[in-house]
């Protein structure tokens, strides 16, 4: 038996951090960062005698959540504890919810290998985060910040549909970028407001029965996401290969050394013994409700990428990029609407800014310019104020400092010469300067005018306007 | 239902409490009780009676997503045996 006998099936459970103001039981604010224990009150900080008061806008997030991964939403649903003993949850339970999530039986699509593929969504359900354990200076103890504790989160909980690494890849994209475009979620990962479990199993192909499952917890990058998937499914196919069982049982994986390790101790095996929340009240769903949700929802990617195709003849290829993302394609349409020039911008999205955004390992969402930067500057071009060299300066310059490009080239003296005086007194200057290209031109040698716009663009730093050279020097030559 | 010893320690672990070996038997007993009358719960007819989701019959008490800080720190942590730069100090986890 070798590899490619064998089946990979994957589950995922993804943590998305829902983008309210505030915490989902308690009026602290949910914003990253600040100081330790700053965003915190009595109530996430799980206090005698405080009591939760559910956030309305984290079921509204969350409904729309379902809505726009086809999921039914439930017309009752309640909280239910979860009951642990961790450091980092105070009250030692996290109020989640069990058997009556707020959303079930979704789907989400994804595009493999050119085939649409429906990955199922299980279900979806609100639950509040936990805080954050930092370590001492000295190795003596753990100390625990809390401004994370009840910052609301769904867990979007994925069928075993899932069949590779690369399906995976391609889900996370796809739901990243459906929470992106809803607004429920700014989708972080370096600030970890999307992590994921991994469940991993294989069988051999043709077999009914899943494998056993391992779990990796936490796991927020794409790219550890499917590396630990890819080491994982390999090691089972050992260890199975070579007689052996595989252990229910979390790992943990290490980016460093590319391996999965065993994390828990096995006796632990989990058991939350979850109850209804005493202290909450049923949610219930109203077909009203629902309705002005489902209102309120934005146009979704595949249909901008409709619109991008019909009404902006943009190749699919492009239309695809731009959709990926929703920062990618609300700076798009932000931009166009300024110069109007849909392929232009698409090109500047799809090359200088996506290069520099590799470059930097920055997301779309980290874009520090706003689309009418951007579309000014599409127009400053088109106007033939810059060129297109002078352009990626100044992209550069709106990257490390985002003001209007107009600023930017008066500051730098970057304005194209255009005036024609100006360009004259250039182009005679440099045919002065050269009598062996103006003698080669005369001989017929059509080149040398190239070779000649060449040195005025050196001569004026790339600022005079090269059609504008090219047409007087023919003019000038040929007097 | 009998409650086991075993469950006895396996409860008494997830509860993180000490439970001495002479205990058990105490707590099996009073376990006993509690399930004893859940059975009787457990058998009173509701037929026709309504589901309920807890005892209190309200739904959909929300909050407006509107921030209101807290604001003292020092309030929050004023009961800790320990604390060290704003944060809780504890045994340390790995």
């Amino acid at each position: 038996m070798s590899r490619e006998d064998y089946e990979i099936v994957i589950g995922l459970e993804v943590h998305s951090e829902l983008s309210t103001k505030t915490k989902i039981f308690c009026s602290c604010p949910t914003e990253f960062g600040g100081e330790p224990n700053t965003h915190c009150c009595p109530v996430c900080m799980a206090m005698p005698g405080t009591l939760p008061v559910l956030n309305e806008k984290v079921v509204e997030y969350a409904i729309k959540a379902g809505l726009a991964t086809n999921c039914e939403i439930a017309s009752i649903s309640k909280n239910d504890r979860k009951n642990y003993f961790y450091p980092d949850l105070p009250k030692a339970y996290q109020i989640s919810q069990y058997d009556m999530p707020l959303c079930e039986h979704g789907y989400i699509e994804i595009e493999v290998n050119g085939e649409k593929k429906k990955i199922g969504l299980t279900r979806i359900h609100i639950e509040e985060d936990a805080g954050k354990l930092n370590h001492d200076d000295y190795g003596r103890g753990s100390l625990v910040d809390l401004n994370r504790a009840g910052v609301p989160l769904i867990e979007i909980v994925s069928e075993p549909d899932l069949r590779s690494s690369e399906e995976v890849d391609l889900y996370l994209k796809k739901l990243k970028s459906i929470l992106e475009y809803i607004e429920v979620s700014d989708c972080k990962m370096q600030e970890g407001s999307l992590r994921a479990d991994v469940n991993v199993s294989v069988r051999k192909k043709g077999q009914k029965e899943f494998g056993t499952r391992t779990e990796m917890k936490n796991m927020n990058s794409f790219r550890s996401i499917v590396r630990a998937i890819d080491y994982e499914a390999e090691r089972q196919i050992e260890v199975l290969e070579d007689g052996g069982k595989i252990d229910q049982e979390t790992l943990r994986w290490d980016d460093v050394s590319g391996k999965t390790f065993p994390m828990r101790d096995k006796e632990d095996a989990q058991d939350y013994r979850y109850f209804p929340d005493p202290d909450l009240v049923a949610i219930k769903i109203s077909e009203e409700m629902k309705e002005n949700i489902r209102k309120s929802l934005p146009e979704m990617p595949e249909s901008r990428k409709e619109r991008y195709i019909n009404e902006y003849k943009l190749p699919e290829y492009d239309s695809n990029i731009l959709i990926s993302s929703k920062y990618f394609s609300d700076l798009f349409e932000g931009a166009t609407k300024i110069c109007n020039n849909p392929k232009s911008v698409s090109n500047w999205i799809m090359t200088d800014i996506t290069k520099e955004l590799n470059e930097k390992e920055l997301e779309p969402s980290d874009i520090p310019f706003t689309a009418e930067e951007l579309g000014k500057l599409v127009v400053l071009i088109d106007k033939g104020t810059i060129s297109s060299s002078i352009a990626k300066k100044v992209l550069d310059e709106m990257f490390k400092e985002p003001r209007d490009p107009q600023k930017i080239i008066e500051e730098k003296g970057w304005v194209q010469i255009s005036d024609e005086g100006a360009i004259k007194e250039i182009v005679l200057k440099i045919i002065e300067a050269n009598p062996q290209s103006v003698a080669d031109f005369k001989a017929g040698k059509d080149k040398a005018v190239g070779f000649l716009v060449g040195q005025a663009m050196k001569e004026t730093k790339g600022k005079a306007n090269p059609q504008m050279l090219n047409k007087m020097f023919i003019e000038e030559l040929k007097k | 239902m009998v409650v086991s010893k075993e469950e006895i320690m396996h409860i008494a672990k997830l509860a993180d409490l000490n439970i001495q070996e002479n205990e058990i038997d105490e707590y099996a007993k009073n376990l006993q009780d509690i399930l004893n009358f859940v059975d009787v719960l457990n058998n009173v007819n509701t037929d026709g009676v309504e589901e309920t989701m807890g005892v209190i019959s309200n739904s959909n008490v929300f909050r407006k997503d509107e921030i209101k800080e807290f604001a003292n720190r020092d309030v929050l942590l004023a009961n800790a045996p320990e604390q060290e730069d704003g944060m809780f100090k504890i045994p340390k986890v790995i």
